[in-house]
């Protein structure tokens, strides 16, 4: 074959795999370039954090507004510390806002849920949120459910 | 006894002295300076080995995907959660089968047409013959077609995930009826760029390597007899296949922990 067609060829092929590796990030990963938002921290205490990960989604009537930043252990109260970022554009959440764990689906993964209370201070970077509610733990609802039974 | 022992002794030198080899030509004919007068040699290395195995890579990814998409559909559906067949397909695809079976595949056709051709070369003195008139076989020869391994095999590998996920939506989404929506989105949101998007063609790159390392060596150390080449190629082809799926496990065992 002559070189020249050979040589168009293998950069066609060159091609498709950046345009493969492309459709690999883009549609695939879901990877956008777009510039990381600014975030705001705030932390909660729970009792029991059940399967929360780091990167897990913060909801506040469903939308996602932020994710789990970090999980330690309360070295005094021997609580769960939870961090979250928070998106900057999501900034007027009142200081009586509680955060609860929940469960997507029935076997899903854990996320936290927000829900807005009525104060009119906002809650700020480095803030904490008082009013929490724990994972639901599901052997200890069937354990519950069994002492009840009997 | 002694003479079991001798035996051993000698297997082990014997073995020593091929990864030598192996390491010495690798050496010489990656590590130097690529020489870019022979750039239309590397071009028609990269036809050879990369664009002619396209049309294999490209069929068998649809079809795994095809098939990972109905087994996949007929487990997750039992428990309500077919959604996640983009998720789960596109994990497998991205991170093991697209790498590995797109590396079992290059050995297989790629590979071993390597071996044979500079078996024969070597059988029919045109190696020693270019070593003759001043001209290093390691640069003319065996570094195009390293090179051309090394660069093809990442984007064949990248072909057949993207091959085997449309081929997966295809009969997910658009003959067994998984939402299209959540087909994507739970796919976006599982898969990572930078952790298993990376890992695949990391991995990918490794085979490359290997694998046409393995086969330039075959050929250039073959025996220079008709039986000498066809044993090259079968090894070739066994020595890769077994490679790539051995370091497959050790790769995945690294990054599993980063």
């Amino acid at each position: 074959m002559q070189m020249r067609t050979i040589e168009i060829v293998v950069g066609a092929f060159m091609l498709a795999g950046l345009l493969s590796l492309a459709i690999l990030a883009v549609q695939v990963s879901g990877f956008s370039p777009t510039t990381e938002e600014s975030t705001y921290q705030i932390h909660a205490k729970f009792e029991n954090i059940g399967g929360l990960v780091p990167r897990a989604k913060v909801t506040v009537a469903g939308v996602i507004v932020g994710e789990v930043a970090q999980i330690s252990l309360d070295p005094v109260t021997f609580s769960a510390v939870v961090s979250m970022d928070i998106n900057a554009h999501v900034s007027e959440l009142p200081t009586d806002t509680t955060a609860a764990i929940l469960t997507e689906g029935l076997l899903g993964g854990k996320y936290i849920g927000l829900s807005i209370g009525a104060e009119d201070q906002l809650l700020v970077d480095g803030d904490e949120i008082y009013d929490t509610q724990s994972a639901i733990v599901l052997e200890e609802l069937i354990g519950q459910f069994l002492l009840n039974q009997f | 006894m002694l003479a079991r022992l001798r035996q051993f002794g000698r297997a082990g030198l014997e073995i020593l002295s091929t990864l030598g080899r192996a390491g010495l030509i690798w050496w010489q004919a990656i590590f130097r300076r690529p020489q870019f007068r022979h750039w239309p040699l590397y071009v028609r290395q990269l036809y050879q080995l990369g664009v002619l195995s396209v049309l294999i890579v490209v069929l068998s990814g649809f079809s795994i995907g095809a098939v990972l998409a109905l087994q996949g559909y007929n487990q997750l559906v039992r428990y309500g959660s077919e959604s996640a067949l983009g998720l789960g397909v596109a994990l497998v695809l991205v991170q093991e089968i697209g790498p590995v079976v797109a590396a079992l595949l290059f050995t297989g056709r790629a590979g071993s047409a390597v071996t044979a051709e500079i078996g024969l070369m070597k059988a029919t003195e045109q190696l020693s013959s270019m070593e003759m008139i001043g001209v290093d076989p390691l640069q003319r020869i065996v570094a195009p077609r390293l090179w051309a391994g090394f660069i093809s095999m990442p984007i064949l590998a990248a072909m057949f995930s993207v091959v085997g996920i449309w081929g997966a939506s295809l009969v997910g989404v658009d003959w067994l009826g998984v939402y299209e929506g959540a087909f994507w989105s739970t796919m976006q949101e599982g898969v990572d760029l930078r952790t298993d998007v990376l890992k695949g063609v990391v991995k990918s790159v490794i085979f490359g390597l290997v694998v046409t390392w393995i086969a330039v060596y075959q050929g250039y150390d073959a025996l220079p007899t008709s039986e000498g080449i066809s044993a090259a190629t079968t090894r070739t082809v066994v020595y890769g296949s077994v490679s790539v799926l051995v370091l497959d496990f050790f790769l995945t065992l690294v990054m599993f922990q980063l």
